[in-house]
């Protein structure tokens, strides 16, 4: 029983973790920007070319792939009116 | 509508294309500098997921009440374009809150209701294409409830604690930046209502083959 209530303490433990990582370090004191580490000073522009980049090419990839669904039935739609009208 | 299609789609087109030139004319944001500039897309895609959900939503309710063929219709097409816009929110907002909060992702309130209200529909779209027989009428009610979803992930951010801003941001907007932000709302808006026309159109001939080939079978 013991044991059990220890891999339930565990289990339940570990996303908690999980999550308590995810999560951002507290400051307490104010750090000038240069000597932050490389990583929080990244570069705004790369980022907002990404996320707009992201954008045009997710509607246009939508766009294709609707397209290539579009003309697959219309051109079954032909056969089958074809088939329709020979019988 | 097939005659204001193309014009649709023309100005649709041109408005992606100015989009950028008004936005990089707007002012920088004190605090956030060039990555707030993310807002301009993410807000109006946001908006989108939320006013897709409903139309969705609403579809399925006329659809499961009226039995009505082309609400259903609407529906389906509506729920693809709102895993759409969503994918769009969840890549564009994440990478605007790596610069401007240091994190990916938070699982506070706002961003994961969102991410669950996204996940509704992509629900939705695998229950209609595993299903099987009667899997619209499911997925229909699921559409309903992923509507019933939006308001509370519209006001999560009043309500908890979260590092997502208020939604008292687009009210406030400055003049300057208020242009530009409802410039690239009415180009979503337009771009959403000539997907959803397409892919309105592509069910509605789907509908004929699935008749067609009943009749052949006969």
């Amino acid at each position: 029983m013991k044991q059990l209530l220890i891999v339930i303490a565990l289990l339940l433990a570990a996303p908690m973790g999980a999550v308590a990582a995810a999560q951002p370090a507290t400051q307490d004191d104010f750090v000038p920007a240069g000597s932050l580490p490389p990583a929080e000073t990244l570069p705004a522009a790369p980022m907002v070319i990404a996320a707009y980049g992201f954008v045009w090419v997710a509607v246009l990839a939508y766009v294709g792939f609707l397209w290539r669904r579009l003309q697959k039935v219309e051109q079954e739609l032909r056969d089958l009116e074809r088939r329709v009208a020979e019988r | 509508m097939k005659k204001a299609y193309v014009p649709m789609l023309v100005v649709t087109a041109l408005m992606f294309a100015v989009a950028p030139v008004l936005i990089a004319r707007a002012p920088f944001e004190t605090t956030m500098g060039l990555i707030q500039k993310i807002f301009y897309f993410h807000v109006p895609a946001a908006m989108l997921l939320f006013g897709s959900a409903f139309v969705c939503g609403i579809s399925s309710g006329i659809f499961l009440f009226r039995r009505t063929p082309s609400a259903d219709r609407v529906a389906t097409a509506a729920a693809e374009l709102t895993v759409l816009f969503g994918l769009i929110v969840l890549v564009t907002g994440p990478i605007w809150a790596r610069k401007a909060w240091g994190v990916w992702w938070q699982w506070d309130a706002r961003l994961t209701s969102s991410l669950l209200l996204w996940m509704m529909f992509v629900a939705y779209l695998l229950v209609r294409r595993y299903g099987g027989p009667g899997a619209e009428k499911l997925a229909g009610a699921m559409a309903i409830f992923g509507m019933a979803n939006v308001p509370f992930v519209y006001v999560s951010v009043n309500y908890w604690r979260t590092l997502h801003p208020k939604t008292s941001v687009v009210p406030t907007l400055a003049p300057e930046m208020r242009g530009p932000f409802w410039f690239s709302v009415a180009a979503f808006i337009l771009l959403y209502i000539v997907l959803l026309t397409a892919r309105r159109y592509l069910e509605a001939q789907r509908a004929r083959v699935e008749a067609l080939h009943l009749a052949l079978e006969d």
